[in-house]
């Protein structure tokens, strides 16, 4: 059974075709990355698995389960959690209280009003130790409107990590990052995603072809290739759309 | 440790500043005071309660005495079913049904409200005010109409065997629910609950991200700020025994927001200083002009200007310089501004006195006094004063506050370095 898979998912904004049947399956435990030129819509398919806009028609499975038509935080519940492009984190709380909230839904709180923070112990531990993992360790009671961008970076990959989602997406995790910062980036997202499935967009064919178990190579709403990095390097249409453009 | 202290100090205050006015040669309590603090305990469980939605929740609600209101009503109710037998629940509890009633309304309107946030949020709940005012005038078995409804608080049924028949038990009830509501308040901001309503005011979208539906959590917030303003109608309604529709009017609405907003909303304590310093001026400043509000006004605009963060916004800033020992160091650059600034609210206030004299006060055939010193309004002398002690104290205040913003920020800045 695939972890992911879109069958045949269109949308559109008014009369304009974003995604134009894109079909695409994520097998359990693959590290698969979507590349293409800007306006491809590769975002977009991330706003769509995640349920942050509606699909215009086709199916979108997780674990086998139909989520084109819940709520993101449904979605997130069955086991998919997302990072955003552009930093999206709770600026006038402090790192800890971030990874905390992120924590709660997953460890059983819901809506809680009666159990006081301060007492759970196992999740104030593992809320601890993800800082720990992040490496954030320091900036513990800092507000993370005020953290540095790298850190800013990590503390959202933190956040997408910290319910235990199965199937994780990450989108554009290293943009703006120094070359040492995407190193230690890349580093980081190996080791916090072991065992998960993993679907991210990245810009940087270096860590696109390192990473990735299978890549998918989205041009103007449709997939152009699909499968391991040496056939879509070697594909002769992906050199013309997308990698020849690149080079030249 | 230090908070504990600073709790327990408050309360003490609470408790004996009674005593501090109480008249021993005719064994009487200073009526004015007492009236004051209590309005003061009711105020600010409003305000606390308002702030659950501004502050915590980044919720901008423009009917929050809605809740306050339908716990004054239902609490004269309850009191009046009590007083003839039918309702055995001794006073201390009745605060407390009064919340349940506002928790009823609130769930109920809630739901409507939360389904949006932001703007339409703020127009759905200024809807409901507006909705509630009319139904208090329309609806009059209950709401009583323009007069509203009366009670007698003396039911005889205390489990401390008090009858209730002097302020100063209506004032400890009132001392002793504003402590449970506002310890049961800052509870809540520790709570997973509180702690997403936080979140969901950073960043609904992301909050969607990690499992929580921000709608609930606007609702479950929405639904328990409401409670806890029923608590202070209900305290209302035992200490006025009278509850008209100034008690759910856009009016009481706005003073929520001024109290939160003024004291402080980044701050859980901060509503309690601007539910007291609203209420000072309210009741003091009241007795010696008609124009109060102008002055509530005026310094609501100067806060939201000058310090959107609030009284409390305003002592936190101070945290860093103090820790550094420097605080010391802004006492003559704070006296420097403390002149000027006298000079244009002496003026302002001239101003204004002057103008609201020759409009209300002279109509009403009263003699017009200004700082101790009887003035004749009609002659130029001191409106030309006036002007000029605003106008000055205006200008040396902006010159003034080059310099301290200068000092302020090398005070804060070499606590850094």
């Amino acid at each position: 059974m695939t972890s992911l898979s879109l069958r045949d998912v269109r949308k559109s904004f008014g009369p304009t075709e974003i995604i134009r049947g894109v079909t695409l399956d994520v097998a359990p435990g693959e590290r698969h990355c979507i590349i293409g030129p800007n306006g491809a819509g590769k975002t977009t398919c991330f706003n769509l698995i995640s349920g942050r806009f509606p699909i215009t028609s086709g199916e979108i499975l997780l674990n086998g389960h139909r989520i084109d038509q819940l709520p993101p935080h449904r979605i997130n519940r069955m086991g998919l959690s997302r990072s955003f492009q552009i930093t999206s984190i709770f600026h006038r709380l402090s790192v800890f209280e971030n990874l905390r909230c992120a924590l709660l839904w997953s460890m059983g709180y819901r809506y809680s009003f009666w159990s006081p923070l301060w007492r759970q112990k196992a999740l104030n531990e593992r809320a601890d130790a993800l800082l720990e993992d992040l490496n954030l360790t320091s900036r513990r009671d800092v507000l993370a409107g005020l953290l540095s961008y790298a850190e800013q970076r990590a503390l959202e990959i933190g956040m997408t990590i910290a319910g235990g989602a199965s199937v994780i997406l990450l989108d554009e995790p290293t943009a703006g990052m120094s070359n040492t910062e995407t190193d230690y980036a890349m580093a980081l997202i190996r080791r916090v995603t072991e065992g998960k499935t993993l679907l991210m967009v990245e810009h940087d064919m270096k860590v696109v072809f390192d990473l990735a178990d299978v890549i998918t190579v989205l041009v103007y709403g449709q997939v152009i290739a699909s499968g391991p990095p040496a056939a879509v390097r070697a594909s002769r249409a992906v050199q013309e759309a997308y990698l020849g453009a690149l080079e030249g | 440790m230090r908070a504990w202290w600073l709790i327990l100090l408050v309360i003490v205050v609470a408790l004996a500043l009674p005593w501090g006015f109480y008249d021993w040669a005719h064994h009487r309590h200073a009526g004015f005071l007492i009236s004051m603090l209590s309005q003061m305990g009711m105020m600010v469980i409003l305000a606390l309660s308002y702030n659950m939605l501004l502050g915590q929740a980044g919720l901008f609600s423009l009917c929050h005495a809605t809740f306050f209101g339908i716990g004054g009503y239902a609490t004269v109710h309850f009191l009046n079913a009590a007083g003839a037998g039918e309702l055995p629940v001794p006073m201390e509890f009745m605060p407390l049904l009064a919340g349940l009633c506002g928790l009823a309304l609130a769930i109920l309107f809630g739901a409507m409200a939360t389904k949006q946030r932001t703007t339409a949020f703020a127009m759905i709940t200024l809807g409901i005010g507006e909705l509630m005012a009319t139904a208090a005038l329309m609806f009059q078995h209950f709401f009583g109409g323009e007069g509203g409804v009366t009670t007698d608080r003396m039911i005889n049924n205390s489990i401390f065997g008090l009858n209730y028949a002097h302020g100063i038990e209506v004032y400890y009830l009132i001392v002793a629910w504003t402590v449970i509501a506002t310890g049961l308040m800052y509870f809540l901001t520790l709570t997973p609950l509180g702690r997403m309503a936080n979140a969901t005011r950073d960043n609904f979208e992301r909050a969607q991200f990690i499992g929580y539906d921000p709608r609930s959590v606007r609702f479950l917030q929405f639904a328990l700020a409401g409670f806890f303003a029923g608590i202070g109608g209900g305290l209302y309604a035992i200490t006025y025994e009278i509850v008209t529709f100034d008690a759910l009017g856009a009016p009481l609405s706005a003073n929520a927001l001024l109290m939160a907003y003024i004291g402080g909303s980044g701050v859980f304590g901060g509503p309690i200083l601007g539910a007291v310093l609203i209420t000072l001026l309210q009741s003091g400043v009241s007795l010696l002009s008609n124009s109060w509000l102008v002055y509530v006004g005026v310094l609501f605009i100067g806060m939201v200007i000058f310090a959107p963060s609030g009284l409390a916004g305003i002592i936190q800033a101070h945290g860093p310089i103090q820790r550094s020992g420097r605080l010391g160091q802004l006492a003559v650059p704070y006296l420097r501004l403390l002149v000027p600034s006298m000079a244009a609210v002496f003026g302002f206030v001239g101003l204004v006195e002057l103008l609201s004299f020759l409009t209300i006060g002279e109509a009403q055939g009263k003699k017009l006094v200004l700082f101790g010193n009887p003035i004749h309004a009609a002659s130029a002398l001191p409106w030309v004063i006036s002007a000029v002690a605003l106008l000055a104290g205006g200008i040396w205040l902006r010159w003034e506050a080059t310099g301290f913003r200068r000092i302020w920020t090398s005070l804060s800045s070499g606590q850094q370095a």
